[in-house]
């Protein structure tokens, strides 16, 4: 339950105010505020209550909560993401999720807040999630792109923004970069625009946006601990394996396409949605420059592109009433890739003695079966 | 010049809605903006399309789960819509899934409440070269025979069409993702208007979708047809591009959806400018 100070209700308050143009929504506004926090994520929030509900994990969950700022966007805010597992003496293997690296794909925050709610929810009477929680430390970004998410929520007619908010240059007079091209892996070879007013710009050149540099800096640092890379986008109902290049291919791709395709699989049992999965080249289109390409060619085996509901209906403006089920099915599917990472890692050593121990057994009996 | 063939067996959901799906028979007629959609009764019997089975054999499989599958099927869907469409009616496609027996594709739709879905069987081409022309679609659908929304749709035209209280609507569906209920038909109406222009600029290398109804309003009613002024917001998947449109917009249960005049509206770069207030 929400356990707010004076200072904190006074913000809530105005954010909901704030919010009050939701159509036949409005009357249900102040209600709103009472209710549990079971309702609290089934709404689109703005950043000032994204950062508000960060502080309220840490003050809820101090033993398995904590944040880091790792970098700073153009418009100077922090970028934040949330630490969280069963704290250990010795390090700790990591998975990497972030949400809103494109400013108008609103489910994909919206996903990180259910997740982070889920684990805390579930891993003290789950063994799987607590063996998880224990083995691993989830990093989670609920809103990677800050500056352009802000700008998103300015008015209706900013709705639709996806870059960065840093300005063009050399006289291109338009505004920001496409963070998910901007990273360095084949930087701006296909897939890209080299003009600032176009949605793809690319940049002036790799990690000239201060968002994509926070990201590469930190999985630097934690490149060998990083086990899975996930990365949230809407939308298309798809699950992307690197290369967004058509002529580079994973060293594991087939081990990519078999978690991806068991992924879809989890989706689809929970409401029915069916993902696509493959290369963006294969089922969506070619590009260079993504987070989840840097991530793959810095070594993290298991990186994955979620694209979340739906098919174009509604696009990016997804209506409130499907955030709960989108983030139930993407929860399944993020689960299973990190289950398997999990497992694989935890898990496969002691199989592998088992398995000699069992041969080792069975050769033994075998053999004193057939003595004479 | 060089063309590109595909052939899609095609299942698609008409949403929001139970419709009756007219079947077409004859040879397909070029997109233009002077067809009349919705002029075909109902009833009449499917003409199936195995003589194109045997060219698809011939060109190769369509991969469902790979974009070409994906765009074509989006174009399919977007000349559905300009044939069948009605401010109860909009056409999805959703799910690809592989023929069994004959080379092809099936989309079967998974879509919610409200729907229906049934199978197509269309026949695409992708003009090359230069002065590229729109695609080339002929369908033929089964299967979508429902109760009908002529109800629905006689009882929306009898409301809106004296003039005296004339609609108007913006931001279709809101920032949260919301349709006013009373909304929702000039939301549908606007899809299938967009479909027109959607249509006319597709090619292999698009993929698009209506993101939003900016605003509409209602004119006098000229002819026994509804009409409105529509300015849509087109989403471009490959180059991620928002495209603004206004359309001149006609509308009766009997000619169906017409659009008289488009026209592209230019991007607004100096609307990008920072905000005096960020929070």
């Amino acid at each position: 339950m929400m356990m707010l100070g004076l200072g904190s209700v006074g913000l809530v308050l105005l954010s909901l105010a704030v919010q009050s143009g939701h159509g036949a929504q409005d009357s249900a506004v102040w209600s709103r505020e009472e209710t549990t926090e079971r309702n609290y994520y089934t709404r689109y929030h703005n950043m000032s209550e994204i950062t508000a509900w960060m502080e309220q994990m840490k003050r809820e969950n101090p033993d398995v909560v904590s944040s880091m700022v790792y970098g700073q966007t153009y418009e100077r805010r922090n970028i934040t993401l949330l630490k969280i597992g069963l704290s250990s003496t010795g390090r700790k293997k990591a998975i990497w999720m972030d949400c809103g690296i494109h400013a108008r794909e609103w489910i994909a925050p919206a996903f990180c807040q259910y997740f982070v709610r889920e684990i805390l929810r579930t891993y003290k009477t789950d063994t799987k999630v607590n063996e998880m929680m224990k083995n691993l430390d989830f990093y989670i970004t609920p809103v990677l792109n800050v500056d352009g998410y802000i700008y998103s929520w300015h008015n209706e007619s900013t709705r639709l923004w996806r870059k960065s908010r840093s300005p063009g240059t050399g006289g291109c007079t338009c505004y920001g970069t496409d963070l998910n091209r901007n990273f360095y892996a084949n930087w701006g070879m296909v897939g890209v625009s080299t003009d600032c007013c176009f949605e793809t710009y690319c940049g002036t050149k790799a990690l000239s946006e201060s968002e994509a540099w926070a990201v590469t800096d930190m999985l630097g640092k934690m490149r060998e601990d990083i086990l899975a890379f996930l990365t949230i986008h809407s939308y298309g109902q798809l699950i992307l394996v690197p290369y967004g290049h058509p002529n580079i291919s994973a060293p594991n791709y087939d081990e990519l396409m078999e978690v991806g395709l068991g992924a879809a699989k989890a989706i689809k049992a929970v409401h029915g949605m069916d993902y696509t999965v493959g290369t963006s080249p294969d089922v969506l289109y070619a590009n260079s420059g993504s987070s989840r390409d840097f991530a793959r060619l810095i070594g993290i085996p298991l990186s994955f592109t979620f694209e979340l509901r739906d098919k174009g209906e509604h696009g990016f403006e997804l209506p409130e009433d499907q955030i709960q089920p989108t983030c139930e099915e993407a929860y399944a599917g993020a689960q299973h890739i990190i289950t398997y990472t999990h497992d694989k890692a935890f898990y496969s050593y002691a199989a592998t003695v088992r398995a000699t121990l069992w041969t080792t057994l069975l050769a033994a009996w075998v053999s004193s079966a057939t003595l004479p | 010049m060089g063309w590109t063939l595909f052939i899609l067996l095609v299942v698609l959901t008409v949403v929001h809605g139970n419709p009756t799906m007219t079947v077409r028979t004859g040879s397909g007629p070029t997109v233009g903006f002077d067809q009349h959609p919705n002029s075909v009764p109902l009833g009449e019997d499917i003409q199936t399309t195995t003589e194109v089975v045997e060219e698809v054999m011939t060109t190769g499989v369509l991969n469902p789960s790979h974009y070409p599958a994906r765009r074509a099927a989006t174009v399919v869907q977007h000349y559905l819509n300009t044939r069948y469409g009605s401010p109860y009616r909009w056409i999805f496609f959703s799910t690809v899934h592989s023929g069994s027996s004959e080379v092809g594709v099936e989309v079967e739709d998974q879509h919610t409440l409200g729907s229906v879905s049934g199978q197509c069987s269309a026949e695409l081409f992708f003009p090359e070269g230069e002065g590229q022309s729109a695609p080339q679609v002929q369908a033929s659908c089964e299967g979508l025979h429902q109760s009908n929304t002529t109800a629905q749709e006689e009882a929306f035209y009898q409301q809106h069409r004296a003039s005296n209280n004339l609609v108007s609507g913006n931001n279709i569906p809101d920032s949260y993702g919301h349709v006013e209920p009373s909304m929702k038909p000039f939301w549908q109406l606007g899809g299938v208007a967009s479909s027109f222009i959607m249509l006319r600029e597709s090619n292999e290398s698009t993929l698009y979708n209506m993101a939003q109804v900016a605003n509409f309003t209602q004119l006098e009613t000229e002819k026994d047809q509804l009409r409105f002024n529509y300015h849509v917001l087109l989403h471009e998947m490959i180059s991620q591009e928002i495209i603004h449109w206004k359309l001149l917009v006609t509308w009766s249960p009997e000619q169906g959806v017409q659009v008289l005049q488009t026209e592209l509206q230019p991007k607004c770069h100096h609307c990008e400018a920072p905000p005096n207030t960020t929070n």
